[in-house]
């Protein structure tokens, strides 16, 4: 008992020299990173450094551009998840993903909620019921939209989309999250509410976010990681980043010498 | 904090039990869903997509075998019935039921071209000039009320074009000129009014499609309103406004039952604008009900018919060489 | 100053275009209905034509051109949709693709004789069925393919990427993400094209004359044998449609009053056509701000 290997238990998602191309041109090159169970993990850096391209490569979705090639290997827990036995449908299922834009479908809240744990096999309509409510109210959402369930997703807020986003994902019970800047596009308040969310919803699961707002990266997350062009150039507990950066490049950036 | 607990464990213990629990849950949770086969999906996106693709491969089969039996009927008529080609493309005329039968179809080819050109002569300057006016001179009222007219008036059945030719410009012309007024005049104007909302409405999305910053420029540089339409905005829309005329000509070309209705029908070569003409298609829809299946005279048609697909396969390919210009434009 | 001038002439001249075509078809159109409506009587909508008295009614062709239409849109609007998804989201850009859209421009500016012809050859004589609704059906269906490809493969396009981006990353499959994410969201486009697409299928004639025929049986209304060559259901009876009625009465100039009958004919083929823009219009407008409570 005593010998039980927090670290290695605790990694949900290992790379290893990982890199992606958009046809000729490297987007990320050779990144080497663990990510820890729930956790928040924020990824900094300029825009066009490659976070959100990695982030994108973590459930797949660059998948659905024919010109990118990914190479190097993601484990997630233990498994690698680029290889072709892995189910792409289920490992999307266990890794959720907020998009910066608020997506929801053009169909009612309900059924932006039921869509997915309907295709993933839940039919009973109680069931589903129960998913929908409780995936509202961990997205603090609930409240809100409980008479309204009927209605178009599209009546409502900017920030309520975006929260309902956050719902429609946790509806899958996914283990991990990944929000790329999920609050770029939102009004300070819903701004607040949508970060006051990701900390309640770290509990439950390991949450990775893209964010180009550093005081977010500061007030949300355990640990930050600093990119830049493709690369990662430091990786460390929030706290010691923001205050004590190892690398040179690091501080110039978050005292905002550039970016 | 080495406190013992009821149950005899430390609680370091039971935490490190429980996380270890947790952990051992969610492991196999995650594995089960990364490796779980996938079948019924993969069958489903499989037949899905054939099906899509089978309906796409329709449009594939339609089409080639338009052209292969219409090709084989039309072309049975020299092969079959050894009619000469060059008879039947400049041969004047046509007595598919005398002895010898003759089979002389250029007064229908040519009916087809005037008709079709004098349509074009009359449409496209109004066709283009309506939508210079609904985007450069009175864009307002041109957008809320012409626009939707002339797209109303595409919608109008062709028949019923033809209809008002009948009654109202066959007799006009005949009062007004003394003549029997079922003529290619007739025919044309009738073509016109077919296709002018078609070559208004696609003029008019090509100049739209001008930039509104080239006119800008035009105008900056002190050019009147005309200058900047004729020099920047008409060239800039050359290509689509062609294609706006190319498209109606061959709407024009192949319409039957309008023309037929006006152009009274003979196989004489006209010599003025006000005499009764016929066309490949007026030919075909007056006599393809009244001739036997496998005679000469009934291939004669279908070859009459296989000369329109032809035409309308040149026409496609005038427009696909003008849509690669549109695009060397941008 | 010259240029001036000049530019003032424009002017003029580009005004005088534009209210010479909105007279004439505003006339046009004016002269139809005007003419036409006195005979949109329940009597002449209703009962039979008579060849050769006056006095006869148009009721079984716009009974036949509204079942062709039925018809029509049965067959090809599931067939234009799949072709459509196909062509949005499945085709691989290579020669076959482009092929399949040089098949598309050439079936839509085929004129409609020939595709009338086609039909009398393979929907007619091949399949042995006769001058019949069904081959009239698919001969129509030839005519308004290439139409309704467009419009639902155009609509699918339309759909933000955001919204296949969403479904994906739920784990949704693709041909699913196609049928309940993209398909419900293009659905506003696709209605508001295939309405407009029924208006013309509804005025068409000259893909007709030789496919569904000229003649139409004695219709017993109330005979629901499909069989029953006098059934008006019975998809294997010829029928002839509201567009080619106008046109025979016209040129064979039998009925004494033809005049009358196709003034009314040609006013009830007008006002479909205006119905069939108007809902198009409306009813589109309609779905979208239903579906996304947003105002257009």
């Amino acid at each position: 008992m005593n010998t039980l290997d927090f670290d290695q238990g605790n990694t949900i998602i290992r790379t290893k020299d990982l890199s992606v191309a958009y046809g000729e041109k490297t987007a990320v090159s050779k990144i080497s990173m663990e990510i820890e169970r729930n956790t928040v993990t924020a990824f900094i850096g300029p825009s066009g450094c490659g976070k959100s391209t990695f982030l994108r490569s973590l459930n797949r979705m660059n998948d659905l551009i024919p010109s990118c090639r990914v190479t190097g290997s993601i484990e997630i827990d233990g498994i690698e998840i680029n290889d072709s036995n892995v189910n792409i449908e289920g490992l999307r299922q266990l890794v959720g993903m907020v998009f910066q834009r608020a997506n929801p479908f053009f169909k009612s809240i309900y059924e932006n909620i039921a869509l997915a744990p309907r295709y993933h096999g839940i039919r009973s309509k109680a069931e589903l019921d129960e998913i929908v409510e409780q995936s509202l109210r961990k997205a603090a959402l609930w409240d809100e939209v409980k008479d309204r369930l009927k209605e178009s997703a599209l009546a409502l807020s900017g920030g309520q989309q975006q929260r309902l986003c956050i719902a429609r994902a946790i509806a899958m019970q996914p283990s991990i999250l990944l929000l790329d800047e999920p609050a770029s596009a939102l009004d300070p308040i819903s701004t607040m509410k949508v970060e006051e969310l990701i900390s309640e919803l770290k509990d439950e699961y390991t949450i990775v976010i893209v964010t180009h707002n550093l005081h977010q990266a500061a007030r949300i997350s355990d640990k930050t990681a600093f990119f830049l062009m493709g690369e990662l150039i430091e990786m460390n507990e929030t706290s010691i980043l923001f205050t004590s950066p190892a690398q040179k490049q690091t501080e110039d950036y978050i005292t905002g010498k550039f970016g | 904090m080495n406190r013992q607990g009821s149950d005899g464990m430390t609680m370091i213990e039971k935490n490190v039990g429980r996380q270890q629990h947790r952990l051992a849950r969610d492991k196999s949770y995650l594995q089960s869903k990364l490796l779980k086969p996938n079948k019924k999906q993969s069958l489903e996106n499989f037949f899905g997509k054939a099906i899509a693709m089978s309906c796409a491969a329709l449009l594939l089969i339609a089409v080639i075998s338009i052209i292969y039996f219409i090709a084989s009927k039309g072309l049975s008529t020299f092969f079959v019935n050894q009619v000469s080609i060059v008879d039947f493309l400049t041969g004047l005329k046509w007595d598919p039921e005398g002895e010898p039968a003759l089979f002389g179809a250029f007064s229908f080819i040519l009916g087809s071209f005037l008709v079709t050109v004098l349509a074009a002569l009359v449409a496209a300057p109004l066709g283009i000039g309506a939508a210079i006016f609904m985007n450069e001179i009175y864009p307002t009222f041109g957008k809320k009320f012409v626009k939707p007219v002339i797209e109303l008036l595409v919608g109008i059945p062709s028949v019923v074009y033809g209809y008002v030719g009948l009654t109202v410009l066959v007799p006009f012309i005949r009062e007004r000129f003394e003549v029997l007024g079922f003529s290619l005049l007739a025919g044309g104007l009738v073509l016109a009014l077919m296709i002018l909302p078609t070559i208004t409405s696609v003029a008019t999305d090509a100049i739209e499609a001008v930039p509104q910053d080239m006119r800008n420029a035009a105008r900056a540089l002190g050019a009147t309103r005309w200058q900047t339409i004729w020099h920047v905005v008409l060239h800039g829309a050359l290509p689509g406004c062609l294609t706006a005329i190319v498209l109606g000509m061959a709407r024009a070309f192949g319409e039957a039952l309008a023309v037929q209705m006006v152009i009274g029908n003979t196989s004489k070569l006209p010599e003025s604008i006000f005499d009764p003409i016929s066309t490949l298609t007026s030919a075909i829809t007056l006599n393809m009900g009244n001739t036997i299946q496998g005679t000469a005279y009934n291939n004669a048609l279908w070859s009459l018919a296989l000369l329109l697909l032809l035409m309308s396969l040149f026409f496609i390919m005038i427009l696909r060489i003008l849509g690669r210009k549109k695009l060397d434009n941008r | 100053m010259r240029a001036k001038t000049i530019d003032r002439i424009a002017t003029y001249v580009l005004t005088g275009i534009a209210v010479l075509i909105i007279a004439v078809l505003v006339g046009l159109l004016g002269f139809i209905l005007t003419n036409g409506w006195h005979k949109l009587t329940f009597d002449f909508i209703t009962s039979p034509p008579d060849l050769l008295k006056a006095g006869g009614g148009v009721g079984p062709q716009l009974f036949n051109s509204l079942y062709l239409l039925v018809l029509t849109m049965l067959i090809s609007l599931p067939l234009g949709l799949g072709a459509g998804i196909y062509m949005a989201e499945y085709a691989p850009n290579n020669r076959i693709t482009q092929s399949i859209r040089l098949c598309i421009e050439v079936l839509s500016s085929l004129p409609s004789i020939v595709v009338g012809l086609f039909g009398l050859l393979v929907f007619v004589t091949m399949t042995g069925w006769g001058y019949s609704l069904m081959s009239g059906a698919l001969a129509l269906t030839v005519f308004n393919l290439p139409l309704l490809v467009r419009i639902s493969e155009d609509a699918i396009r339309n759909v933000p990427k955001s919204q296949k981006e969403a479904s994906f990353a739920l784990g949704i499959s693709k041909w699913r993400t196609v049928v309940t994410v993209l398909l419900p969201a293009a659905l506003p486009g696709i209605v508001t094209g295939a309405i407009l697409a029924s208006g013309r299928v509804f005025g068409e004639a000259a893909a007709l004359l030789f496919t569904a025929g000229m003649s139409s049986p004695d219709l017993i209304f109330h005979d629901f044998n499909l069989d029953s060559p006098t059934s008006p259901l019975n998809p294997f009876r010829p029928a002839e449609t509201l567009a080619v009625h106008i046109w025979k009465v016209n040129t064979e100039g039998l009925t004494p009053d033809a005049r009358d009958v196709a003034d009314g004919a040609a006013a009830i083929l007008v006002l479909a056509v205006l119905l069939f823009n108007l809902g198009a219009r409306w009813f589109g407008t309609w779905l979208f701000k239903k579906m996304t409570s947003v105002t257009r």
